[in-house]
């Protein structure tokens, strides 16, 4: 007999109807919810005369509008405003517990769910939003979903979806000084490319994985969907069930015990098989550094940029000779010679206390280079700002030249005020690198929080260990 | 949802691999709530000079030309031809309703990005994947010899070139019947609310700490 991998289990244990055609209506535990795509979803709610089927488990929390100067003034644009406004007003109208602007709690959803401890192994969670994949970190099988699919799930707690396939991609020894799991996860894009995952869950295993801290592993399936798939997982151990320990939502006392015990057997039996299996040896990994308009196009900090006319097809070429006008920037310049505008240290990709740590080792001390306009270091949530400032990072920061904001998605993807002019380039710590991402004309070079620092500090890429 | 009727139209071709959804509809625009409108913004970036604000009048704004849903013999076009991991990148909704809103009724891609697979199905959108080397076969169509239309049949699931060559394309028999009759999927899963109750009774048993209100 075979065994099952990760993901076939959590597939099994929520299914509620299976057809013969494939299709199936899978229960979900866990609804998170923003106001960028929730708003239509409660309007067809009303519309039908529908009421959420759990409203209990469902949680709200306004991040990507939200300004990260000055709260208290509330946003300035009125449309935002509108918005966020109307997401407060939905979850007062059908009973949803929201973490309002003002509370301590609030900040970017993948970075709260986990950090309340909302987000359990063995769950499964949606929300309306492409990066719910971060928390298949905890072993929980977590996905993007349309407002469509947030208005059902509402309804009915459900969703009609059809199984994945299994991927496992094996991260083998152990990272060089200087290099992050972002450094990893870019790797393997680089490797598989933007649609490598397409129709598969991914699960990150091998070494590197399981030394992994939990937020770093939360960055790596955070990624998952820039390889096109829609989850990434990686298997509970120990390491799972300590971070849990205690947070809010985390189960308390027997019942603590109990679902330890559960969650310890979400994992892949040995002898799983899975559809496509690929290893990467990470210890000889050099910093990343993406050099156009798609996450896959990506090298190392020491490499230069390719010419179009290397590229594998002629699709690719045309993609990549684009990529490269837009970028401005032309074939065999050493990425570590390219200069920037601005850096932006945030996002739920690496906007957590072990992100803000690494960038804040490498800024200690150091100011920031004179051709760099603005530099912004923005906590994941309000609880990680209040950490940070325990530890004093945020001195470290403003002592060196970098601006200390409120808690949101914030220069990720310019819905806020933060943003980047036409023709600016920006080191960010995000996940997309598309254009206009952080702003109309933009220039966007993906990388880990240790190198947005460094960049900062030299007013270019450049290994981190060199500065 | 609007049934999907079969129609005949020009093909718009978009020669990029990777279009994603923020290129679809860039993010100022969805601060909307609204599930209408997207549609003078679709592409916006690529297919206005400047740039564009939520609520703004788009008649006067200067186009670029260059651009495919500018030109002339494209208009009135609702069939888009793209390549490889259309839709990828964010989830939002916006990008089909912007799609939809423009008059976009079938995209024919290499593949997609699976959210924005799903999105267009709850919008009367038919996705279509064809092998790369029929896509390869339609843009070279298109820069031979001009805007060609092709006739799409959901029922018999082919889209018929004006060549009178057939392309063949799958559709998963649930998704093809929702669009075809114009099914609300929350009213039929809510058919089966008895297997929900039952399941969700098993597992309050089984994993009661999950069903813990979140409020509290
Ligand atoms: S930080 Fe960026 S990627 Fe993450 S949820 Fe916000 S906008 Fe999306």
């Amino acid at each position: 007999m075979t065994g099952k991998t990760l993901y076939d289990k959590l597939w099994e244990q929520h299914l509620v109807r299976a057809s013969e055609d494939g299709t199936a209506l899978i229960y979900i535990d866990l609804q998170l919810l923003h106001e960028v795509t929730s708003a239509q979803a409660f309007a067809g709610l009303r519309e039908a005369a529908r009421l959420p089927r759990r409203k209990t488990a469902n949680l709200a929390v306004a991040d990507h509008n939200v300004p990260t100067t000055e709260r208290n003034a509330g946003i300035s644009d009125p449309i935002a405003r509108l918005q966020v406004e109307t997401l407060d007003r939905n979850c007062a109208e059908f009973g949803i517990t929201e973490f309002a602007m003002s509370d301590p709690r609030q900040g970017i959803v993948h970075v709260v769910g986990p950090e309340q401890g909302a987000t359990q192994p063995g769950m499964t969670i949606v929300c309306g939003d492409s990066h719910t994949a971060t928390h298949g970190a905890l072993g929980a099988l977590a996905f993007g979903i349309g407002t469509s699919e947030v208005e059902h799930v509402l309804a009915t707690q459900c969703l009609v979806a059809r199984k994945m396939k299994n991927m496992r991609i094996n991260l083998n020894g152990t990272l060089p000084d200087g290099t992050f799991s972002k450094d990893m996860i870019l790797a393997v894009i680089g490797m598989i490319g933007t649609s490598g995952g397409t129709g598969y869950t991914i699960e990150f295993a091998g070494s590197a994985v399981r030394e992994a801290s939990m937020e770093a592993r939360m960055t790596l399936c955070n990624m998952a969907i820039e390889a096109g798939a829609r989850a990434g997982l990686v298997g509970v151990d120990e390491a799972t069930v300590t971070y849990l320990e205690g947070r809010p939502y985390s189960p308390k006392g027997d019942q603590f015990e109990r679902a330890r015990n559960f969650w310890l057997q979400m994992v892949t039996d040995p002898e799983a098989e899975f559809d496509k299996e690929y290893d990467l040896d990470i210890s000889v990994l050099r910093p990343q550094v993406t050099w156009g308009t798609s996450p896959e196009m990506v090298a190392s900090v020491d490499d230069a940029i390719p010419n179009p006319a290397d590229a594998p097809d002629q699709t690719r070429e045309r993609d990549w000779a684009r990529a490269l006008e837009y970028m401005n920037l032309s074939p065999g310049t050493r990425i570590n010679s390219i200069e920037l505008d601005k850096v932006f240290i945030g996002a739920c990709t690496n906007g957590r206390i072990e992100d803000l740590r690494a960038a804040a080792t490498v800024a200690s001390g150091r100011k920031v280079a004179q051709n760099i306009k603005q530099a912004l270091v923005v906590p994941g949530s309000g609880l990680v700002k209040v950490q940070a400032e325990a530890e004093g990072l945020d001195r470290i920061f403003t002592e060196a030249g970098f601006e200390w904001r409120e808690p949101g998605c914030s220069m990720c993807l310019a819905m806020n005020a933060d943003r980047l002019e036409p023709g600016e380039r920006c080191a960010a710590t995000s996940n997309r690198n598309f254009e206009g991402r952080q702003g109309y004309g933009g220039r966007t070079h993906l990388v880990s929080p240790s190198m947005a620092a460094a960049a900062a500090i030299a007013g270019h890429f450049v290994d981190p260990n060199q500065l | 949802m609007e049934k999907f009727v079969n129609y005949n139209s020009v093909l718009i071709p978009i020669d990029r691999s990777n279009v994603d959804t923020d290129a679809l509809i860039p993010k100022q625009f969805l601060k909307s709530v609204e599930k209408s409108g997207f549609g003078d913004n679709l592409f916006d970036e690529w297919r206005y000079l400047d740039q564009g604000e939520p609520g703004q009048d788009c008649s006067g704004r200067p186009l670029n030309n260059d651009f495919v849903l500018n030109k002339k013999a494209y208009r009135g076009g609702r069939i888009l031809l793209a390549r490889e991991n259309f839709g990828c990148g964010s989830s939002r909704e916006h990008a089909v309703w912007a799609l939809r809103d423009f008059g976009i009724r079938t995209v024919i891609a290499g593949s997609y990005a699976d959210i924005f697979f799903n999105n267009c199905f709850k919008n009367g959108v038919l996705p279509i994947s064809l092998p790369g080397a029929d896509i390869d076969a339609l843009f070279a169509q298109d820069a031979e010899s001009g805007p060609c239309s092709m006739d799409i049949d959901l029922e018999r699931q082919t889209a018929t070139a004006e060549s009178g060559q057939v392309y063949r394309f799958e559709i998963d028999d649930f998704k093809k019947q929702c669009l075809l009759e114009g099914l609300d999927d929350i009213a039929l899963t809510l058919q089966h609310e008895g297997d929900i109750a039952t399941y969700e009774q098993r597992r309050m048993k089984e994993v009661p700490w999950l069903f813990e209100d979140l409020a509290s």
